[in-house]
């Protein structure tokens, strides 16, 4: 698993990253995490991103099929191994850590891996 | 108590339930769960919580019509289908017969990440949605507490649970919510601060190596309910709960009166015998014969066409059989007729609960109208006495709760008071018969009383138990003035009498002769007499005739001679 995150890693430039952000109605805590998560896969992320964005008033069924409780969740669901983060995503720096994205800075990713792990 | 829904305006209704339908436990709750509120089932881990909450749901599909939504935390559901396939309950089926709903919430705090503000926005929605595609009317979260281990945001989880109680309540969704124990408190987050209508507590101790379960009702606002701890089991058939006992003393009473098999011994009660429904003791010392008297009950129920279980905790099936033929009582005919049900088990193999419950189970499968228990003594082996007498208690309760006669065999060890029992069930049984063994004159002899027999005039006698090929006999014991004897005293001393007897008979015969002799003597002599009185009266008739005979001679000659002297 390990080698084959590092190979996904040496090649990340190349690749897309599928986002998924889950939300219950157009409530203020939804329409934060999606304007949060804008600006992060803005930043970080450029056209290499694909978001959709899951409203689950609309799509009951869905909650149980993709295991989501808290709302907003957003998934990665590509590149492997899945990751959940939880939140408005408000937490800038604990996003990025989580979604493990910083590619284009690798002088901060240790920084902040160890940030993250320890906040976890 | 859910019937009662509106009685009227003025009066307040009460609190509404939901049966269960678990054996035991809606009789100890007066009727269920409280109907469309959340109730907390705690204990430690493998006490039965998430069995009772899946019972409740599988029961409430399959009996109430009422689907259910199980949402579980800790196991998946293939997991748990499997679990309780072992109970008999296949969720999976109801499932798919949409009158279960399943739904695995999996919580892992390595996965997520928490970044700001959240809600548990998601679990509501599944909620929402699972209750929907069913229509579900009862709910199990097995073990919610799971989340607090997901989520590291103390203060929204807390909000998050009262709003979930909140949610459950408005919607009318009878629940079970599954917690562990915690240290000192009833559950390790405190969720009986959320919901306090209705907590239950489960417990699984081990003593002297025998594993009890243990259910108790900490709370139940709003409604009587039983206070104390009940035993339950669970085993092929779910759960069940035994109620110590229960709350009323009401059963049905009959006054029909059975045959004991012993026709002496019916002659004992009023010669009808036993009421039907009546619990029975027979208790004796070792040896005395109880184990006979029994089977002769056993073989008259079956000789009525009726069912008859033996549960026996000495001896096994074939030996029992063997040992009645000999008295002349042939089980195996009733057994083949599928009239005789011998059950033995050694009453070390566990607790007295489950004794209690295997019991149950063979009542509620058999349907005898009498059961044997041979001999109840034993279960002190496997328990204390004071375990022993509440389950005797709680048995003699269920039969004569189902009107059904009970012969309850008690040993009575040597030593101990002949009139007491080991367990001390003498007063709830309504006929007592002791059999005792008396020794006298280098034997020991068998003897039967009826201590006591409620609603009967029943015979006070002291009578000698015999047992011949053909049955019991009850012999009248011999009392008189060598007092009570049995055995060969008795016949003895019966023998004595005889000869007394004839001795008498024959002294009366020969007085009557000599008074015959005598009469005869006396009639002879009478005869005599009368033959003398005779001969003497015709003697003096004799002597009168010769006199008349004279006087007319001596008048002749006086005429003749006046004649010759011509005289005139």
């Amino acid at each position: 698993m390990a080698a084959k995150t590092n190979s996904k890693k040496d090649s990340a430039s190349a690749e897309i990253i599928d986002l998924r952000l889950y939300v219950a109605g157009q409530t203020p805590r939804s329409l934060a995490a999606i304007s949060n998560l804008k600006k992060i896969c803005g930043e970080d992320l450029g056209s290499r991103y694909r978001l959709e964005v899951v409203d689950l008033a609309k799509n009951p069924a869905l909650a149980r099929d993709h295991q989501i409780l808290a709302i907003p969740t957003l998934v990665r669901s590509l590149p492997v191994p899945i990751r959940k983060i939880i939140g408005d995503l408000s937490d800038t720096e604990r996003v990025v850590v989580g979604l493990d994205i910083r590619d284009g800075k690798p002088d901060k990713r240790p920084a902040g891996g160890t940030k993250g792990k320890n906040g976890r | 108590m859910a019937k009662k829904a509106k009685p009227s305006a003025r009066e307040l209704t009460p609190l509404q339930k939901t049966p269960t339908g678990i054996p035991g436990l809606d009789e100890i709750t007066s009727g269920g769960l409280p109907k469309g509120r959340t109730t907390i089932v705690c204990g430690g881990p493998g006490c039965g919580k998430t069995m009772l909450g899946i019972e409740f749901l599988v029961r409430g599909a399959v009996e109430f019509n009422e689907p259910g939504v199980l949402m579980a935390f800790e196991e998946t559901p293939e997991d748990m289908a499997r679990n309780v396939a072992s109970l008999g309950f296949d969720i999976q089926d109801l499932a798919d017969k949409k009158k279960l709903y399943l739904d695995y919430v999996y919580v892992d705090p390595s996965e997520i990440q928490e970044t700001g503000d959240y809600d548990l926005e998601g679990l509501f929605i599944r909620l929402q949605n699972a209750v929907e595609t069913i229509g579900a009317k009862r709910v199990m979260l097995d073990t919610v507490e799971a989340l607090f281990s997901g989520f590291s945001n103390m203060g929204v989880l807390r909000a998050e649970f009262r709003r979930l109680f909140r949610w459950l309540k408005d919607r009318e969704l009878t629940t079970i919510v599954t917690a562990e124990r915690g240290d000192g408190t009833l559950t390790r987050q405190g969720l009986e601060e959320y919901v306090s209508d209705c907590v239950i507590l489960l417990d699984h101790r081990i003593k002297d190596q025998i594993s009890a379960r243990r259910l108790r009702i900490v709370k139940y606002r709003g409604t009587k309910h039983g206070a104390d701890e009940y035993p339950f089991l669970i085993d092929e058939r779910g759960m069940s709960i035994l109620p110590v006992t229960s709350l009323l003393l009401d059963h049905q009473v009959s006054s029909e009166r059975i045959p004991t098999g012993v026709p002496d011994l019916d002659e004992m009660l009023e010669g009808k015998g036993y009421f039907r429904g009546s619990t029975i003791l027979l208790s004796g010392t070792a040896g005395s014969g109880k184990t006979t008297l029994a089977a002769s009950l056993a073989d008259a129920t079956c000789r009525r066409g009726e069912r008859c279980l033996f549960i026996d905790f000495e001896e096994s099936s074939k030996q029992v059989a063997r040992n009645m033929k000999s008295v002349g009582i042939d089980l195996d005919q009733w057994a083949r007729k599928g009239l005789f049900f011998h059950e033995a088990w050694r009453p070390t193999q566990f607790g007295t609960e489950m004794h209690l419950l295997r019991i149950h189970k063979l009542i509620d499968t058999l349907k005898p109208s009498c059961v044997i228990v041979d001999p109840v003594t034993n279960l002190v082996s496997a328990s204390s006495d004071k375990e022993v007498h509440s389950m005797l208690l709680r048995l003699i309760d269920l039969l004569k709760n189902r009107g059904i006669t009970g012969a309850l065999v008690s040993l009575t060890s040597g030593g101990d008071n002949l009139e007491g029992t080991h367990v001390g069930i003498s007063s709830l049984t309504d006929t007592w018969i002791l059999l005792r063994d008396i020794e006298l004159n280098g034997e020991r002899n068998r003897c039967l009383y009826v201590l006591k027999s409620r609603g009967m005039a029943h015979s006070n006698q002291l009578r000698e138990f015999t047992m011949t090929s053909k049955g019991i006999r009850l012999v009248p014991a011999y009392i008189g003035s060598g007092g009570v004897l049995t055995g060969s005293a008795r016949l003895a001393q019966e023998a004595k009498e005889k000869s007394a007897e004839r001795l008498r008979e024959q002294e009366t015969q020969r007085k009557r002769q000599e008074i015959d002799q005598k009469r005869l003597a006396l009639q002879a002599q009478i005869a005599a007499l009368q033959a003398e009185f005779a001969s003497v009266e015709q003697e003096a008739e004799q002597v009168r005739n010769q006199e008349e005979q004279r006087l007319e001679e001596l008048k002749l000659d006086r005429d003749g001679m006046a004649r010759s002297r011509r005289a005139n």
